[in-house]
């Protein structure tokens, strides 16, 4: 009696593990058949969401699991074959693997201002002082006689680390800038600030932030399609041999009339 | 189905539950270090502590910054709340007529269940231009404290009014038979002899403090450095994981897991003295 008394204490603690178990287990079920699965950049990995939702409504039958990890990340899971296809937001280089790049979309980076700031331009030099640290008044960029507050995205993000090889190169981001974890906290906190600067996304840019001139050419969709203005990154969709079947489909589909309808509508810049 | 059955089966339904929630919990530490382990393997426990590089996708994992943007924005908002929350309890406990005490009572439990973003976004809008009056962006440790300063007062006050309460009868009644004016009983035999409890109120105040994130990414200006003075950006612990993890991956997410252990251990210290301190408290209400 004794021992069938303690064996049932045992018993239901064992059953409460089966349960949360099965409980853990069942967000790991497999996919079906016609599954396409993307990973990398996380500037990518919104707009993708929106093409998979647009394709799968004109195929029901197809699953596309989209997620994020940065385009490194992308660039490693496609060479390895862990997914169909990568998101990179900025250009290969020589040290990346050789892959197979879908021109998805172009994004420009402007740099912002709160809109009282009567300076509206500043040369890329200036930027790399401001940013690094080495210039921290407005007046030393034809501003009024105030400290400049630096406003960056936090380490990781994909718009830091393109603006980083775009604008900065080699010099580092100062340790002391406030850093927001999104495009919209960034633009909030500009938009509150008159003595701030700050990058933001193109698609973010908004009648409560100003976006600057740089080296005198404006932060326009027109000049960023058109080459003249300098910040614009690549997003690539990328694979390891060419495409085929129901991937080739969705890349189709991207690069085609209705996949840039959404990325216009996304705010990104349309690829011809 | 008899009651006898109900009753008989009963301790095994509690036991399950019981059961349930200890696993869930036991799985999250295990989730946690496991996670977090090759973030210490790879850094050594002491750089990750004492380090104070923070630049996760260059190979810089030292979260010293981060340890004492907590600290400092903690210690700042209890520098604020002990007084503030202690007064308002002995005006609630003491002071307050019953119809003041009716409506402040119900006032103060509602701010315990405001959700902390809504803290946060009163930061942005008024605390953080504020600051900014002072000097500097208005992202700062200030800024963070002051927030937190109204998120822990709650907590401060009704566990302080509870406890202040809970003093028997007859301490108040003996002090004022003695000739101690009503301040006086309160200073000098009221407030000590609930002191346990408000140590307790004090500390799971603090607790709180420490492990809030998102009031606390959105008005500190999540700098990693070491703040120098008070009107200076930082980064707290919390505020540390919430702001990257969604970027993170490879040692850099292991890295953050790490954070949590750390915050964990934190918590955990916290949360222990609070218990000893309620404990010691009972005791020596036994004694008397």
């Amino acid at each position: 009696m004794k021992i069938r008394k303690t064996w049932k204490w045992l018993l239901l603690p064992m059953v409460a593990a089966l349960l949360v178990a099965t409980f853990l287990l069942a967000g790991c079920s497999s996919g079906s058949l016609g599954t396409i699965t993307e990973s990398g950049s996380t500037t990518v990995q919104p707009l993708a969401e929106k093409l998979a939702g647009a394709f799968k409504a004109k195929n029901p039958d197809v699953n596309i699991v989209i997620q994020g990890g940065g385009s490194a990340v992308g660039i490693k899971a496609a060479n390895d074959g862990i997914v169909d296809i990568g998101a990179a937001s900025r250009e290969l280089t020589a040290a990346d693997p050789t892959l197979v790049k879908h021109l998805l979309a172009r994004d420009g980076i402007a740099i912002i201002t709160h809109p009282s700031n009567p300076v509206t331009n500043l040369t890329m030099a200036q930027i790399i002082a401001i940013f690094s640290g080495n210039v921290t008044n407005w007046s030393q960029v034809g501003g009024p006689n105030k400290a400049i507050d630096v406003v960056a995205r936090e380490e990781g993000s994909g718009t830091r680390t393109a603006f980083q090889d775009l604008v900065m190169g080699k010099a580092l981001i100062k340790a002391d800038a406030i850093l927001q974890s999104s495009n919209g906290a960034l633009k909030t906190a500009v938009s509150g600030d008159p003595q701030a600067v700050g990058f933001l996304s193109l698609g973010y840019i908004g009648s409560s932030v100003k976006a600057l001139t740089i080296n005198g050419v404006a932060a326009t969709e027109a000049n960023a399609k058109n080459g003249t203005y300098p910040v614009v990154r690549p997003l690539y969709f990328l694979t390891k041999t060419q495409p085929t079947g129901i991937v080739k489909d969705f890349i189709d589909f991207c690069t085609g009339t209705d996949g840039q309808k959404v990325v216009a509508e996304e705010g990104y810049i349309t690829v011809d | 189905m008899s009651r006898y059955f109900i009753d008989r089966n009963a301790k095994y339904l509690v036991l399950v539950c019981a059961s349930t929630s200890f696993i869930i919990l036991a799985a999250i530490a295990i989730f946690i270090l496991k996670e977090a382990l090759p973030a210490f393997q790879h850094v050594g426990f002491t750089h990750f502590i004492f380090g104070t590089t923070w630049r996760p996708t260059m190979g810089g994992f030292g979260i010293l910054p981060m340890i004492i943007g907590s600290l400092a924005v903690t210690l700042g908002a209890m520098v604020l709340a002990i007084p503030l929350g202690l007064g308002c309890a002995i005006l609630l406990a003491e002071v307050a007529p019953h119809r003041v005490r009716q409506f402040l009572r119900p006032a103060v439990e509602i701010l315990v269940g405001i959700p902390s973003v809504v803290y946060g976004l009163i930061g942005i809008l008024l605390i953080v231009p504020l600051v900014r009056q002072i000097g500097g962006s208005g992202y700062s440790v200030a800024a963070g404290a002051l927030v937190l300063t109204a998120m822990v007062l709650p907590t401060i006050i009704s566990i302080s009014e509870d406890s202040i309460r809970a003093v028997p009868r007859r301490y108040k009644e003996g002090a004022l038979a003695l000739g101690a004016t009503h301040w006086q009983t309160i200073w000098h035999v009221l407030v000590p002899a609930a002191r346990s409890g408000i140590t307790a109120g004090i500390i799971l105040g603090m607790g709180r403090a420490i492990g809030e994130a998102m009031a606390m990414i959105m008005v500190t200006g999540n700098a990693v450095q070491i703040p120098t003075s008070p009107l200076d950006p930082t980064r707290t612990l919390a505020g540390g994981i919430a702001v990257e993890i969604n970027y993170a991956s490879g040692l850099h997410e292991n890295a953050l897991f790490a954070i949590g252990v750390v915050l964990f251990i934190l918590i955990l210290a916290i949360n222990s003295i609070a218990i000893l301190a309620i404990r010691r408290g009972r005791h020596a209400q036994d004694v008397c």
